[in-house]
């Protein structure tokens, strides 16, 4: 598959943002800046990275707690984020939602979702949105899950409606081969969780998820097939989280350090970077000024975070409807 | 074997009775290992409870050793098999647990966070909750269900939930709320010798609070409240870890010479009235502290009794000191504001006695 001159950029500010924004996000937990629980993704970038490479503000994603890397990769700003995190007025969710909460509605990105599966059908709704609206050609669905979650009921539900349907969805599931401490190989009866897309009617792909080329073709083909009104695909992108499952786990409780050595090689960033500048795609001069402009931009994030002020109180009783005859206050 | 229906608080100091001071997770967890020692059909099934495995032998590792450590070593003394690791498939394994309940084991369920009850609410309300009455009669559910609830440790909207009455609602499920470690070891053996499906529910914020455990292999009868604390100006009635906050609360009305009363509700369905409408009969005043949302709440359904039932002893409305009508907000500001505090107690208690 052909890639543009900007889209291999894009991908790699992508990436590379996502990369330090995890790093910086657990630098800042560590301070004490962050006001909860914190689920970073770096080791993830090439999944959210090559299927949002395919997608516009039109189309929608569904996301899971480990969502910063999806929110990056559909655009959501990084400030915001930050400033999300640490629970503060200008967040992206006006610091009511957290870091496992965070949602941009103008940029087609429907939730973080600290409920494992939950987020899933999201996917198949704004699908069939699209369907119901007949601009299916221009908004699919794509639902990013991990390997614990297919253990889910909701997951298969959801497949069986998509398919039923024929609706525009992409299951992507993030294999990254544990769920908390228990490995993928103890809870998923199947060598490769693609293969049950087969029992559903779709195609079921095992895709390479350490490699963001890999993970765009097929994530290309399925989303031109979703377009095409030909209905829904199951990506499994199988990759790795270099950190513990939140941001106080020592994996290394439950992980082999060969097995983590094994992924660190194959790194999606080096991997890219070795790639664009060997087949001279682009110049090393170019990989290193995204990476300088992506730290000021951290930087510049924690910043805005740090200095920005605290919600009102009052936000704890707004939004909870649209509109409600007799709004209740905690009974003092 | 004892049965503790005493309406006084153990503590320091209990006259006769041995014990030690102890934190809540060890109780929690060292009464799991008494049940599962003394009742071979008792095993416990729920997400990584045995906290990994080896890739290589296939062995558990007990690297997280559940959710807050609460099964931390177990799984080396009862092996897989009875500490039985589960996939993310909380309606699955609820129901599986019902099954196994029918059929004659007694499962423990460690749900995680209370939040997750409603991918398996199913589960627990149609088949658990209501096998027996449905069956006329034929068949019992002995099976446990324990999940952690409450605010305050920056988990935000989807795991900070103290939905108490969502399951007291439901007829046929038993819910219990310790509030310390005393009341955790006496409710949990409790509830897993007991025929009947019981939830208990842990707020997070008692997990590491210590407090004084007798040695004796004891339960509390399930359905009873106790005092904490006795005084005659005004009752406070708490559950799990408001009875803590009441407690804070009484100290600080002592400070301004109001003597406050202060009930540990325990069990919430059944729940003890004859607790409530005692202390209120003497008090004449009284403030229910809950940290669920006030709608349909426990804090709702125990004034309602007391409504009914004391009326012509009160000498002023019933008050609650409860969440909003929110969900829990992230930012710990608004977490804080989210919860009731003892400052709040304070406040509308000495409203209600016209003591500013
Ligand atoms: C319904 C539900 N059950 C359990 C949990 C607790 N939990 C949070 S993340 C997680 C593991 C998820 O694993 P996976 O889907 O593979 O995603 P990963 O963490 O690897 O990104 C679990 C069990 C939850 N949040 N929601
Ligand atoms: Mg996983």
């Amino acid at each position: 598959m052909e890639i543009s001159k900007e889209k291999l950029e894009w991908m790699y500010t992508t990436m590379y943002r996502i990369r330090r924004f995890e790093e910086t996000m657990l630098e800042q937990t560590f301070k004490g800046n962050s006001m909860g629980v914190t689920h970073p993704s770096d080791g993830q970038e090439a999944p959210p990275t090559g299927v949002c490479a395919h997608l516009t503000d039109k189309d929608w994603i569904g996301s899971t707690h480990r969502g910063h890397g999806h929110c990056i990769a559909k655009g959501l700003d990084t400030h915001a984020m930050m400033a999300e995190i640490m629970g503060r007025a200008t967040g992206q969710c006006g610091g009511k939602g957290g870091s496992m909460h965070i949602a941009d509605f103008s940029k087609g990105m429907l939730g973080a979702n600290a409920i494992v599966g939950a987020s899933i059908p999201l996917a198949v709704g704004a699908a069939l949105t699209a369907k119901y609206k007949g601009i299916e050609n221009e908004s699919v669905g794509v639902s990013f899950f991990g390997d614990g979650a297919s253990s889910q009921g909701v997951l298969h539900e959801s497949m069986n409606l998509a398919s039923v349907w024929k609706l525009p969805v992409i299951f992507a599931c993030e294999n990254n081969g544990y769920a908390e401490a228990t490995p993928a190989w103890y809870s998923v009866s199947a060598e490769d969780i693609a293969s049950r897309a087969d029992g559903y009617g779709m195609p079921g792909v095992v895709v390479d998820g350490m490699d963001v080329f890999e993970v765009y073709e097929a994530a290309g083909e399925a989303i031109a097939r979703a377009r095409a009104g030909e209905g829904p695909t199951f990506l499994e992108l199988k990759t790795y989280r270099y950190h513990g499952h939140f941001h106080a786990d020592d994996p290394k409780k439950y992980r082999k350090p060969d097995e983590e050595e094994h992924y660190h090689e194959r790194d999606a960033l080096k991997n890219f970077e070795k790639r664009v500048t060997g087949q001279k795609l682009m110049s090393a001069k170019k990989l290193k000024s995204i990476r300088d402009s992506i730290e000021q931009e951290m930087l510049d994030a924690v910043e805005f975070a740090l200095e920005s002020p605290m919600p009102d109180v009052e936000a704890l009783y707004s939004d909870v409807y649209v509109n409600y005859s007799n709004p209740i206050f905690g009974l003092r | 074997m004892t049965t503790h229906n005493k309406i006084d608080p153990l503590g320091p100091g209990y006259e006769g009775v041995a014990g030690k001071e102890l934190r809540f997770r060890d109780v929690f967890r060292d009464t799991l290992r008494a049940e599962m020692n003394r009742d071979q059909d008792v095993f416990l099934m729920g997400e990584d409870i045995s906290g990994g495995f080896d890739r290589d032998t296939k062995e558990p590792l007990d690297a997280w050793g559940g959710p807050f450590a609460a099964t931390k070593g177990l799984v080396q003394e009862f092996g897989p098999e009875r500490i039985r690791d589960a996939p993310i498939s909380e309606a699955g394994f609820v129901g599986a647990a019902v099954g196994a309940a029918l059929t004659g084991l007694r499962p423990v369920v460690d749900l995680m966070y209370f939040d997750f009850v409603t991918v398996a609410y199913d589960q627990l309300l149609s088949n658990a909750a209501k096998s027996r009455y449905m069956f006329g009669g034929q068949t019992r559910v002995p099976m446990t269900l324990f999940a952690r609830s409450g605010a305050g440790t920056g988990h935000a909207a989807q795991h900070s939930e103290s939905f108490y009455s969502m399951l007291a609602h439901i007829p046929g499920l038993k819910v219990v709320v310790p509030s310390d470690p005393y009341s955790v070891k006496g409710l949990l053996a409790a509830a897993i010798r007991d025929d009947d499906p019981v939830f208990l529910v842990n707020d997070k914020k008692l997990i590491n609070l210590t407090g004084f455990v007798p040695d004796e292999d004891y339960v509390i009868e399930l359905g009873k409240g106790r005092y904490m604390q006795r005084g005659d100006d005004v009752t406070l009635v708490g559950m799990s870890y408001t009875s803590v906050v009441c407690e804070q609360a009484a100290v600080q009305l002592a400070d301004a010479g109001i003597n406050a009363e202060v009930i540990d509700m325990m069990s919430l369905s059944p729940f003890d009235e004859d607790i409530l409408l005692e202390s209120v009969q003497k008090t004449n005043n009284v403030v229910i502290v809950d940290e669920d949302t006030p709608r349909a709440s426990m804090a709702s359904e125990f004034a309602a009794v007391i409504a009914d039932k004391a009326f012509d002893h009160l000498d002023a409305p019933v008050k609650r000191v409860t969440g909003p009508h929110s969900p829990v907000p992230y930012n710990k500001g608004l977490e804080n504001a989210f919860m009731p505090q003892p400052e709040d107690v304070v406040g509308t208690v000495r409203n209600m006695l016209g003591r500013d």
